[in-house]
C-alpha cells in the first residue's frame, strides 16, 4: 500500500522556495573541505621534502622490511645454573610443607614450586588443624611477589644496611635500657613458642619491655571469659563435625570467626548420610556466608542477639532472665532452645557476640550441655590480642611513658579506631621502629622500617590450638635485604643462633619429646600427645570430678547480658569479608576481584543496608544500560566520627535496623592506585566493639559497583539448582525431588537423557578416562578457596574493576548465588506452579524477581561443565574447541580466532573472553606486568593473549601429569590421585574429581547417586560436571 | 686459500722438524737414563697411565702436583731419597700419620685429600714411572703417522682445488686462444677481401620468433608462474622453521666428541629428560664431573680440531673452567662464577606442550629419533622441523610401546579389540587431541 506522506525532517523543508535546501541536497558536506588549501599549493608541495612518491616509497620500504623483519626468528638464550641443586629438576615441581601465620590467617598449607619459585599454596592434608586455606591463603602467594614491598630496611624514608640498622638500634635501645625507660613491642598474635621464648630474652635483657599483643579485630572479650572461667587466655575449641545441631548467635564460623577453621569440619555433618544431616540455627544481622548456609536464619539486630542469647539460655537451662524479645523472635527463640534440649550433646551454641557476659553464657550453656563438639581443653590460640592492653599502652604513649615502640606485623595507625591518638603517641616515643613488608600508614610514621620477609622466606613455629604445632619453612630464598623481626630479636639478645637452630633448639626442649624435628619440618605439623602436657591433667581432673553432676550455672552472665542489650536506634555491624579479612592483604589483585561471596561485587566494601531502611532512608540500587549496578551514597557517624561516602547496596536478609560494612578497605599506603578501593571502617570500630550505634545520612551522588552477579532470585527455576527439604529426601522417592527433565517425542513424554531424543551420536567414552567432577551443593559453603585455587593453577588474568563492571570478568570458575523470592526457594516453586493466565503471570513473575527479606541462599560453583554434547564446539569456525574421550572439552587457544560465537552459544555462560592484552600490559597494572609479578605464574599453562577465548580445561595440565606419573611407574592410576585445583582447595569434600570409567572410584559412585543431577539438564548437553542436590533439614522447623 | 696451505705447510716442517730432534736427544737421554737407574720409561709411562693419570700430569697440577721430574726435585729441594718416595707411593696416609714433616706439608696444600695407597707396586715399577716422569719416551710413531696422513689429506683436499683451478685456467687460455685464433682468421679474411657471410641477420632473432608464438609464451608464463608459486609458498611455509639452525655458541661444544667418540649416553647429562618435561640443559658441574680431571684433550683431538673445525678444543675448556669459577692452578673453585648462556636452539612456542619423560623414559623413543644424528654433529643443529604437521606424523606412524606397562594393560586390551589391532598408534590412543598439548 503505497503513500502519498510526506516525510519532513525540518520546518525549511515546507518552504519550496528555500535557496538552504537545494544547496543542502547538492553538497554532501554542508561546509568546503578545504581541499585546496593543502593540495593545490603547487610551490610548496614541490619544495617539500618528503613528496607523495617518496611517501609512497618510505611506506612501501617500511612494510617490506617489517614483514621480512618477521621472518627472523629471535634468539632465546637459555642459561643453566653452574651448580644446580640436588633437589631441583627444571621442570618438576617440589612440595614444601609450611605454615602461614599473618596474624589473622592460620593454616598450615602445602607449597608447590617451581624451578625454585613458589607458585601456588595447596592443602596440607596432614595437616589435623587448620589444613585447610581459605581465599585469602590462597592469594597469599602474590604477596611473595608484590613490587611493593620493602625491599631493604630504611631509615627516614631512605636505604640503610642491616649493620647500619642493628649498630644503631642496639645503641638506642641500651641507652634506654640505662636511662631505665619503658620499651614497648606491639604484635600481632605469634602464638609462637620459639617467639614467646626470644620475647622473654628481649624482656630479661632490656628489662623495663612492656609486650601487648593485638587482633585488628579483636577477640579479646572472648579471651577474657574464657580466662574467667578456665583460666588460661584463649579461646575454646569447637568441632562442628560432632554435632548436629548448631546454633550460632552472630558467629560466623565458615568465616573469620575466632581465627577461623571450622568450615571443614561443618561440612562433615552437612551431607546427608543414612537420612541424617545436622542442623543449622543462625540468629544474626548482616548476612553472613554462615548465615546463608543455614537451615533456619532469624535476622535481628545486635542488642537484640544479646537477648535472644540470654533467653536461649534461660529457655534451656530453667534460669529465668528479664528483658523481653518481639513475639516472633521469642517464638523462634523457644523453638530453637527445644531443639537444643532435645539434641543434648549433640548440640553446640557459639556466638561472635564481643561482651564478656554473652561469651561466659556460651561457655556455660554448651558445658551443661555436655556439648560433644565443645572442647574447653584443646585451647585455641590463634587469637591473643587484649583490647585493654592496647588501649592502655596508647594512653602511656600519649602521656610519654613510652620511649622505644617496636611493631610487627601489625598496622594500628590503618587498624585502630583512634589512629591519631596513637600517631600523637608515636611522636614521642626516642625510638620507633615498624617490622613491615611494606611502606604501610604504620611504618611511614616511624623512624625505622625493618623489611620483614614474606612467610614463605621464613622460618616460624606456631601453636595453633593446644599441643597443635606447626612449622614454617623458607620455600625461597628472600628476594630483598629482608630479616625477620625474630632474627633481630636475636640480634639485640646476642644470640649467635640462626633462627632455624634457635627453633630446633626449643622444639626438641619443649615439644618434640623425641620425634624427629627434620620429619616435623617435611609434614610442616607436629601434634603432642595430651598426656605429657602438665597443665592439662589439672583441667581434666576439675572437669572429670564434675562430670556426673553439671553444676547448674548460676544465671548471673545471661541475666546481667540481658540487661544491657539495649537498643538506641540504627545499629552498625562491622564485619570482615571473606576476601579481604582485616585488610592485610588489600594490595592482592586477586582478592580484590575475588566477587564476595553474598553480594557478588567486587573491589569495594559497602553498606549493607535492608530493602526496608533503604526505603525510609531513600537509599537506592539501580541497573545502568552495561548491566553495572550503581546505588546511593551514605554518610554514617558514630559517637562523632564520621565516615562519608560509602556506597549502600541493598541486602536481601539484613536485619532491619541495622547496616553492615566490612573491614579491611580504604587503605591509602603501600598499595597501587588500582588498589585502593573502598573505604576504612577502623574509625568506626570503637571501643572495638564490632556493635555500634550509628546516625546515617544520604549523600549525593551514585557508586559504580563492579558487581558479577545481580540480587535477583532463582525465579522457581528447579533445573539450576534443586533443593529439597531432609524429610522429603528421607521419605519420597527420588523421581519426586530430583526428576530427569522430559521432552516430547512423538508426542511421547521422554527423559532428555534417553539416547532416542539426542540429535548426537555418543563418542564412546567407555576406554581410558573418563573425567567427571561432582559437586556437593550440601558442602558447599561458597567460601571461594577454589577461585583463588583456579586463578593460582590457571594463569587466571586480572582485569580491574571497570572490566568487571562490564561483566568482562574472567574467573574460569565462579561461584553463583542465588536469593529465594519466598521465605523458602520451595515457597518459590509453589508460587511458580500457581501462576496461571496473563494477569496473574505478569504481576507475580514481576513480584518474584525481587528477593524476599529474609531470603533462603543457595551457592552453586560454575565452571565450565565439559558437556559431551557441547554447544561451543558445533559453533566454533575453527573447530578451536573441541572434544576428547577423556570427557574434556579443549580450547586450542592459539587456533581460536575469537568470533566468540561459542560463548554465546553456551548455556551456562562460561566461557570468557580475552577482551585485552592482560599480560605484560601496563594498562592493567596488578601483577602480570612486571618481572616480579610474573613469577607466580604456572610455567605449565599457556598465558592467553588478546582476542582468544578461554575457559575451564578441568585442569588439564593436572589429569595429564597425573596420568604421566602413572605411566613413568608403570602402573594404573588410583582413585584420588585425579585432582584439578578447585577440588583440591575443597576442603569441605565439595567437589570431588576422578575418573568415572574406574567403577570403583568415589565418582562413578557420586555419579550414579539419588542426589546427582545435571545443570540445566534438559538442555541435553549431558555435562560432566554433576551436582549434587541441595537437601535444607527445615524438617522441624 | 694460499694462507692455509702456507699455514699447514710451516706446521707440517715444523713438526717433522721437532719430531726428527725428539727422536735424537730422547734416545741420547734414554741412553743416560738407562745408566743410572736402569728404568724403563716405556713400562712407565703404560704403569703412570694406568695408576697415577686420574690425578696427576707431567707438567701440571691436577688433583695432585704435577710430577714431572719429581724425583730428582725432591732430592734437589727437600733432600728426599727414593726411600721416602717409596713409602709415600705405597702408603701416603701411614707416612703422614707418622709425622713426617713434609709428608704432611703436602697433604695439607693439596686440600687434604690423601694418595691412594699403591702397596702393589714392585720397586722395578716404581723406578719405571720415576724414569717416565724424569723423561717420557717419544709419543708412539702411529699417532705421528696418524698427524702426518691426515695433514697429507688436507694437501690432498687443496691439490684437488688446485688442479680445479688449473683446469680453469686451462679453459680459460683456451677460450682466449680460439677467440685469438678467430679474430686472427678474420682479420686474414678482410685483408684478403674474402666476405666473411654473416648467416644471423637474415634469420629471425630467437626470440622474436618465441614472442610471435603466443603458444609457446602462453606455456612458459604458465609455467614461470606455477614454479615461482611453488617457490613463494615454499619459502613462506618456512617461515618460523628453523630446521637446520645451527647458531654460535659462547663455548664450541662438540657432541660428535662426547656422545660420538666417547659415547657419553644422552641421559648422562641430560638426565632431567627422564624425569621431566624438560630434557635440561646440563648444570655446569655436570661438565666437571669429568673435566676436572680433563683439562686438555688428546694432542689427536686438538689437532683435528684446529685443522677440520677450526677450532681449538682446549681454550673451550678454558672457558668452561672461567664459567664454573675453576682455578686449574690450585685445583679448586674460586667461587666467581658466569653462567654460560648458550643460545637455545629447539624452541616450541608457548601455545605447544612437549614432554621429555613422555617421550624418552615412558615411549623409548630415541634421542636421535627427534634431535638426529647429534653423536656426529661438531655444532648442535637443529634436525627436525619441529612443525605440527611433524609431531602428528610420528604419532601416527609409531606404536605405543605398552610392554611391562601396568598403566597400559586395561586400556591397551580394550581399546585393540576396538580398533581390531595388535599394535596401537599414539593417535589411537588419542594422541591426536588438541588438548594434550595446547593448554
Amino acid at each position: 500500500m503505497s503513500s502519498n506522506k510526506k516525510y519532513w525532517k525540518s520546518v525549511e523543508e515546507l518552504n519550496e522556495n528555500s535557496s538552504l535546501i537545494e544547496t543542502l541536497q547538492q553538497n554532501e558536506f554542508v561546509e568546503e573541505i578545504p581541499t585546496d588549501e593543502f593540495l593545490g599549493d603547487k610551490d610548496s608541495l614541490e619544495s617539500s621534502s618528503t613528496s607523495r612518491r617518496d611517501f609512497l616509497k618510505y611506506v612501501g620500504f617500511s612494510t617490506a622490511a617489517a614483514s621480512l623483519a618477521a621472518c627472523e626468528g629471535p634468539v632465546i638464550k637459555s642459561i643453566p645454573y653452574v651448580v644446580q641443586p640436588k633437589e631441583i629438576i627444571p621442570g618438576v615441581a617440589n612440595y614444601y610443607a609450611t605454615t602461614i601465620a599473618d596474624g589473622y590467617d592460620f593454616a598450615s598449607v602445602l607449597v608447590k614450586t617451581r624451578e625454585g619459585r613458589p607458585i601456588k599454596i595447596e592443602n596440607n592434608t596432614d595437616a589435623a588443624t587448620n589444613g585447610m586455606a581459605n581465599a585469602r591463603v590462597h592469594a597469599s602467594i602474590l604477596g611473595l611477589y608484590d613490587n611493593l614491598r620493602v625491599k631493604a630496611p630504611t631509615k627516614g624514608g631512605s636505604a640503610i644496611s642491616w649493620d647500619t640498622f642493628m649498630a644503631e638500634t642496639t645503641s638506642k635501645l641500651d641507652v634506654l635500657k640505662a636511662e631505665g625507660k619503658e620499651i614497648a613491642i606491639l604484635t600481632q598474635t605469634f602464638s609462637s613458642p620459639s617467639t614467646r621464648n626470644l620475647i622473654a630474652d628481649f624482656k630479661e635483657e632490656y628489662t623495663n619491655v612492656r609486650h601487648v599483643e593485638y587482633d585488628a579485630i579483636s577477640e579479646s572479650k572472648t579471651l577474657e571469659a574464657f580466662q574467667a572461667k578456665y583460666g588460661e587466655y584463649a579461646m575454646a575449641n569447637y568441632d562442628f563435625s560432632k554435632a548436629m545441631t548448631i546454633v550460632s548467635v552472630g558467629a560466623d564460623f565458615l568465616g573469620d570467626w575466632q581465627g577461623g577453621g571450622y568450615e571443614s569440619g561443618y561440612a562433615k555433618n552437612r551431607i546427608p548420610q543414612n537420612g541424617k544431616m545436622s542442623r543449622h540455627i543462625q540468629f544474626e544481622s548482616n548476612m553472613s556466608l554462615t548465615g546463608a548456609n543455614a537451615d533456619k536464619r532469624v535476622p535481628m539486630t545486635g542488642s537484640e542477639q544479646k537477648l535472644a542469647l540470654a533467653k536461649l539460655y534461660s529457655y534451656v537451662t530453667g534460669n529465668s532472665v528479664g528483658g523481653s524479645l518481639p513475639e516472633g523472635l521469642d517464638k523462634a527463640v523457644r523453638s530453637v532452645a527445644s531443639e537444643i534440649s532435645k539434641a543434648g550433646s549433640n548440640a553446640v551454641v557459639v556466638t561472635s557476640i564481643q561482651d564478656i557476659n554473652a561469651q561466659t553464657v556460651v561457655l556455660e550453656l554448651n558445658e551443661y550441655l555436655k556439648s560433644k563438639a565443645f572442647d574447653p581443653k584443646t585451647t585455641v590460640k590463634t587469637r591473643r590480642g587484649n583490647d585493654n592492653a592496647v588501649k592502655s599502652l596508647v594512653n602511656d604513649m600519649k602521656a610519654g611513658k613510652i620511649s622505644a615502640i617496636i611493631m610487627a606485623g601489625v598496622n594500628p595507625v590503618y587498624t585502630l579506631p583512634n589512629s591519631s591518638d596513637f600517631i600523637e603517641g608515636l611522636k614521642k616515643t626516642e625510638l620507633s621502629i615498624s617490622f613491615s613488608m611494606k611502606e604501610d600508614e604504620t611504618s611511614s610514621e616511624c623512624q625505622y622500617i625493618a623489611a620483614l620477609p614474606h612467610y614463605l622466606e621464613s622460618w616460624g613455629d606456631y601453636e595453633f590450638k593446644k599441643g597443635h604445632y606447626s612449622l614454617m619453612q623458607p620455600t625461597i630464598r628472600p628476594l630483598f635485604d629482608t630479616k625477620q623481626f625474630q632474627e633481630v630479636l636475636m640480634g639485640w639478645t646476642a644470640n649467635q643462633q640462626s633462627y632455624r637452630d634457635y627453633i630446633k633448639l626449643i622444639w626438641s626442649e619443649d615439644i618434640l619429646n623425641g620425634a624427629s624435628f627434620n620429619k616435623a619440618v617435611q609434614d610442616g605439623v607436629f601434634v603432642s600427645s595430651y598426656d605429657e602436657m602438665g597443665d592439662y591433667d589439672k583441667l581434666e581432673e576439675n572437669n572429670s570430678g564434675n562430670e556426673d553432676d553439671i553444676e547448674m550455672p548460676s544465671g548471673n552472665a545471661a541475666r546481667a547480658l540481658a540487661s544491657s542489650a539495649k537498643s538506641k536506634g540504627m545499629e552498625l555491624i562491622l564485619y570482615p569479608k571473606v576476601g579481604m579479612g582485616d585488610g592485610q592483604q588489600a594490595n592482592n589483585p586477586w582478592l580484590q576481584e575475588f566477587p564476595d561471596p553474598i553480594t557478588r561485587t567486587s573491589w569495594d566494601n559497602y553498606l549493607a543496608v535492608s530493602k526496608a531502611d533503604a526505603d525510609t532512608m531513600g537509599f537506592v540500587n539501580e541497573n545502568v544500560a552495561n548491566g553495572g549496578l550503581n546505588g546511593s551514597y551514605a554518610n554514617v557517624t558514630v559517637n562523632g566520627v564520621t565516615v562519608s561516602n560509602i556506597p549502600v547496596i541493598i541486602q536481601p536478609g539484613q536485619a532491619k535496623g541495622t547496616v553492615g560494612l566490612a573491614f579491611g578497605y580504604g587503605k591509602t599506603k603501600g598499595l597501587k592506585q588500582e588498589m585502593q578501593t573502598g573505604v576504612n571502617a577502623y574509625p568506626l570500630y570503637q571501643n572495638f566493639s564490632s556493635v555500634q550505634n550509628v546516625t546515617i545520612e544520604k549523600a549525593s551522588g551514585m557508586h559504580e559497583f563492579a558487581c558479577v552477579q545481580l540480587h535477583n532470585t532463582l525465579m522457581g527455576r528447579g533445573d539450576i539448582i534443586k533443593e529439597t527439604t531432609l524429610e522429603i529426601f528421607n521419605t519420597k522417592d527420588k523421581n519426586y525431588w530430583n526428576a530427569i527433565p522430559k521432552v516430547s517425542k512423538d508426542h511421547i513424554e521422554t527423559p532428555v537423557t534417553s539416547p532416542d531424543v539426542d540429535l548426537w551420536d555418543s563418542f564412546d567414552r567407555s576406554i581410558g578416562h573418563h573425567f567427571n567432577l561432582s559437586i556437593d551443593l550440601n558442602a558447599c559453603t561458597g567460601c571461594g578457596a577454589c577461585v583463588i585455587a583456579c586463578h593460582a593453577e590457571n594463569n587466571v588474568p586480572v582485569v580491574g574493576k571497570s572490566e568487571m563492571r562490564r561483566s568482562r570478568d574472567m574467573h574460569w570458575l565462579r561461584i553463583d548465588r542465588y536469593y529465594s523470592s519466598q521465605d523458602s526457594f520451595e515457597g518459590d516453586n509453589e508460587k511458580k506452579d500457581n501462576i496461571s493466565g496473563l494477569s496473574s503471570s505478569l504481576s507475580e513473575f514481576g513480584e518474584m524477581e525481587s528477593p524476599a527479606d529474609n531470603p533462603q541462599v543457595a551457592f552453586q560453583p560454575v565452571m565450565c561443565q565439559h558437556c559431551n554434547h557441547a554447544p561451543c564446539e558445533t559453533v566454533c569456525p575453527v573447530a578451536a574447541t573441541v572434544h576428547s574421550r577423556q570427557g574434556q572439552n579443549h580450547m586450542a587457544y592459539n587456533r581460536c580466532v575469537g568470533t566468540r560465537y561459542c560463548a554465546n552459544n553456551c548455556p551456562y555462560k562460561v566461557r570468557r573472553f580475552n577482551w585485552f592484552l592482560y599480560n605484560k600490559n601496563d594498562e592493567f597494572d596488578y601483577y602480570m606486568n612486571d618481572d616480579l609479578g610474573r613469577m607466580v605464574l604456572n610455567p605449565d599453562v599457556t598465558v592467553r593473549s588478546r582476542g582468544v577465548m578461554e575457559k575451564c580445561s578441568f585442569c588439564i595440565q593436572k589429569t595429564q601429569k597425573t596420568i604421566l606419573d602413572a605411566k613413568r611407574a608403570g602402573r594404573p592410576v588410583e582413585d584420588g590421585e585425579f585432582q584439578t585445583a578447585c577440588s583440591a582447595a575443597c576442603g569441605n569434600g565439595a567437589m570431588v574429581f576422578g575418573d568415572i570409567n574406574d567403577e570403583s572410584s568415589k565418582i562413578a559412585e557420586l555419579k550414579e547417586d539419588d542426589r546427582a543431577y545435571h545443570l540445566l539438564e534438559s538442555v541435553g548437553t549431558k555435562p560432566n560436571v554433576v551436582y549434587q542436590a541441595k537437601v535444607r533439614n527445615t524438617a522441624k522447623a | 686459500m694460499k694462507h692455509v696451505i702456507y699455514r699447514n705447510l710451516t706446521s707440517k716442517i715444523l713438526s717433522f722438524g721437532f719430531i726428527f730432534f725428539l727422536t735424537f736427544s730422547i734416545s741420547l737421554n734414554a741412553q743416560d737414563e738407562t745408566a743410572a737407574t736402569a728404568g724403563d720409561p716405556v713400562n712407565g709411562k703404560s704403569l703412570f697411565n694406568a695408576n697415577c693419570a686420574a690425578c696427576h700430569k707431567l707438567n701440571k697440577p691436577m688433583t695432585g702436583p704435577a710430577l714431572a721430574n719429581v724425583e730428582q726435585r725432591l732430592y734437589d729441594e727437600e733432600g728426599l731419597d727414593r726411600e721416602w718416595l717409596n713409602k709415600w707411593i705405597r702408603n701416603s696416609s701411614a707416612l703422614i700419620k707418622s709425622g713426617d714433616a713434609y709428608a704432611n706439608k703436602v697433604y695439607n696444600e693439596w686440600n687434604q685429600v690423601a694418595m691412594n695407597a699403591f702397596p702393589q707396586l714392585t720397586d722395578q715399577q716404581i723406578t719405571d714411572i720415576l724414569a717416565y716422569t724424569a723423561a717420557p719416551p717419544p709419543a708412539p710413531v702411529v699417532a705421528d703417522t696418524a698427524v702426518a696422513q691426515e695433514g697429507g689429506g688436507a694437501q690432498g683436499g687443496i691439490s684437488n682445488e688446485i688442479i680445479l683451478g688449473a683446469l680453469a685456467v686451462l679453459f680459460g687460455l683456451l677460450a682466449m686462444a680460439l677467440i685469438v685464433v678467430k679474430r686472427t682468421l678474420n682479420r686474414f679474411a678482410d685483408a684478403k677481401g674474402i666476405p666473411v657471410v654473416e648467416e644471423g641477420e637474415k634469420r629471425l632473432p630467437l626470440w622474436k620468433a618465441f614472442a610471435q608464438n603466443q603458444f609457446l609464451v602462453l606455456v612458459t608464463s604458465i609455467f614461470f608462474l606455477l614454479s615461482s608459486g611453488y617457490f613463494v609458498y615454499g619459502y613462506l611455509m618456512q617461515v618460523g622453521i628453523d630446521q637446520g639452525y645451527e647458531p654460535v655458541q659462547p663455548i664450541h661444544y662438540s657432541h660428535r666428541i662426547h656422545a660420538g667418540d666417547n659415547g657419553i649416553d644422552c641421559k648422562y647429562c641430560h638426565s632431567s629428560a627422564r624425569v621431566s618435561k624438560h630434557s635440561g640443559i646440563p648444570s655446569l658441574n655436570i661438565c666437571m664431573n669429568c673435566h676436572k680431571a680433563i683439562g686438555e684433550v688428546a694432542e689427536v683431538t686438538q689437532q683435528e680440531g684446529i685443522n677440520e673445525y677450526g677450532v681449538d678444543y682446549n681454550a673451550e675448556i678454558q672457558k668452561l673452567y672461567k664459567a664454573v669459577g675453576w682455578d686449574e692452578s690450585t685445583q679448586s673453585y674460586t667461587g666467581e662464577t658466569a653462567p654460560v648462556e648458550w643460545i637455545r636452539i629447539h624452541n616450541l612456542p608457548d601455545l605447544a606442550y612437549f614432554n621429555h619423560a613422555q617421550h624418552v623414559s615412558v615411549a623409548g623413543v630415541e634421542c636421535q629419533t627427534c634431535h638426529g644424528p647429534v653423536e656426529e654433529m661438531e655444532i648442535m643443529y637443529q634436525h627436525a622441523p619441529l612443525t605440527m604437521g611433524w609431531c602428528i606424523n610420528c604419532h601416527r606412524e609409531t606404536n605405543v610401546n605398552v610392554k611391562d606397562n601396568g598403566y597400559y594393560t586395561k586400556i591397551h586390551e580394550e581399546l585393540s579389540k576396538k580398533y581390531g589391532v595388535d599394535q596401537l598408534t599414539a593417535a589411537q590412543m588419542g594422541g591426536l587431541e588438541c588438548g594434550k598439548c595446547h593448554y
